[in-house]
């Protein structure tokens, strides 16, 4: 039953991601690719169209999966799942606790939790980085680099790096996937 | 507040309808709106829920959406706000998702999608580094950060089948044992 895995996925998928954003991106990889839902360029379209677009990545990405595997009521099941961990646990402690951070033991999970979503996202982006630019998804792979795609990546981390000497402030995320729009059209076109 | 559940209702439909970039980009939206223009809640308060719904599992913007919700107008409010903030996500998605495919399929977005999917390889990484930026650095933390990047950089490389959910929650058990040994040294100490 689709709507019930797309609920309960999503579900787990709300209840464990901590970091908010991109922290959560390592763990929807891991359920739409081995569900099948979604193929890791579409998961990179997907994060840039909710990058663009207004909401929480989490939400975006519950609703188009749900959508795409069940339509109007599986982006519903999906969506309802990413939020629910959240509603429940927030109004417990909203309820219940007038301060979170004086536990001891909550700050010491998070003390474990923390550094390893940073690790998470890292190795995400590696692996994902790979298999984008070099077609190498496991050992068996030969490495095949994509020439304009690494021109690509080379030029944007440069424009970041003189925009925020320049300009004295970060590149917007849109602006850069305009732009990574735009190389890309120019690139790969010729 | 003559209609707070109204209100509320609007001001975080409005609220999810605005935020672009995720979870920081709508807490100063929020603070502007329910601090400085609405006072419905202290300063204090505030900052006390920011610091819970970064440290709670979930997107901020919904952690945040509940949390404003039930102090303003209780269990109803909470579930008021929390879907208001989904509702423009929701239909924006659904509605792109209808189209997205046939879109996509036209050569030309294609070649610029292309652009587009290493972008986001070089935002995650980024927010990745940024992260690292942030942490406060002790070898706790350097060993459990490099030990779960390189392993599951590994696992992902062999095929390993471990799920994301297991690291976290193995970092956060990790996490408390540091603190019980922590706790166990302290009393040694004390009892010489």
């Amino acid at each position: 039953m689709i709507y019930w895995t797309l609920f309960i996925t999503f579900l787990q998928i709300g209840a464990v991601s901590f970091g908010g954003g991109y922290g959560m991106i390592s763990i929807i990889r891991e359920k739409v690719l081995l569900y099948g839902w979604l193929t890791e360029e579409e998961l990179l379209n997907m994060i840039a169209v909710s990058e663009s677009t207004p909401g929480p990545i989490a939400v975006n990405m519950a609703t188009f999966v749900g959508s795409t595997q069940g339509g109007p009521w599986g982006a519903l099941c999906a969506t309802l799942g990413v939020v629910l961990p959240s509603f429940i646990v927030i109004l417990l402690i909203a309820a219940l606790i007038r301060n979170l951070l004086k536990y001891r033991g909550v700050i010491a999970f998070l003390n474990g939790v923390r550094p390893g979503i940073v690790g998470l996202i890292l190795a995400t982006a590696l692996t994902m980085g790979l298999q984008c630019l070099f077609q190498f998804q496991t050992v068996k792979d030969p490495l095949l680099p994509d020439v304009r795609g690494l021109i690509i990546l080379g030029l944007l981390i440069l424009i970041s790096v003189l925009w925020k000497k320049l300009r004295k402030q970060k590149l917007s995320p849109i602006l850069l996937i305009l732009i990574s729009a735009g190389l890309g059209l120019l690139l790969y076109a010729i | 507040m003559k209609h707070p559940y109204l209100t509320l209702f609007a001001t975080m439909l409005k609220i999810g309808l605005f935020t672009f970039g995720g979870g920081y980009a709508m807490i100063a939206l929020l603070e502007n709106e329910f601090i400085h223009r609405k006072q419905w809640i202290e300063k204090e308060e505030f900052l006390n829920m920011v610091a819970i719904a970064e440290s709670t599992p979930g997107p901020i913007a919904i952690n945040a959406a509940t949390y404003i919700g039930y102090k303003t107008a209780g269990v109803l409010g909470a579930l008021l706000s929390t879907v208001a903030v989904c509702i423009p996500s929701f239909l924006i998605i659904y509605a792109i998702s209808l189209f997205f495919d046939a879109f996509l399929s036209l050569t030309y977005v294609a070649y610029a999608f292309r652009g587009v999917q290493v972008c986001v390889i070089y935002l995650i990484g980024s927010a990745g580094i940024r992260m690292l930026r942030g942490i406060e650095k002790n070898l706790f933390h350097w060993i459990l950060l490099s030990t779960v990047g390189i392993l599951m950089t590994l696992f992902s490389i062999f095929a390993v089948n471990f799920s994301t959910i297991f690291f976290i929650l193995i970092c956060g058990a990790l996490g408390i044992c540091g603190y019980l040994i922590e706790l166990l040294r302290q009393g040694r100490g004390a009892s010489k």
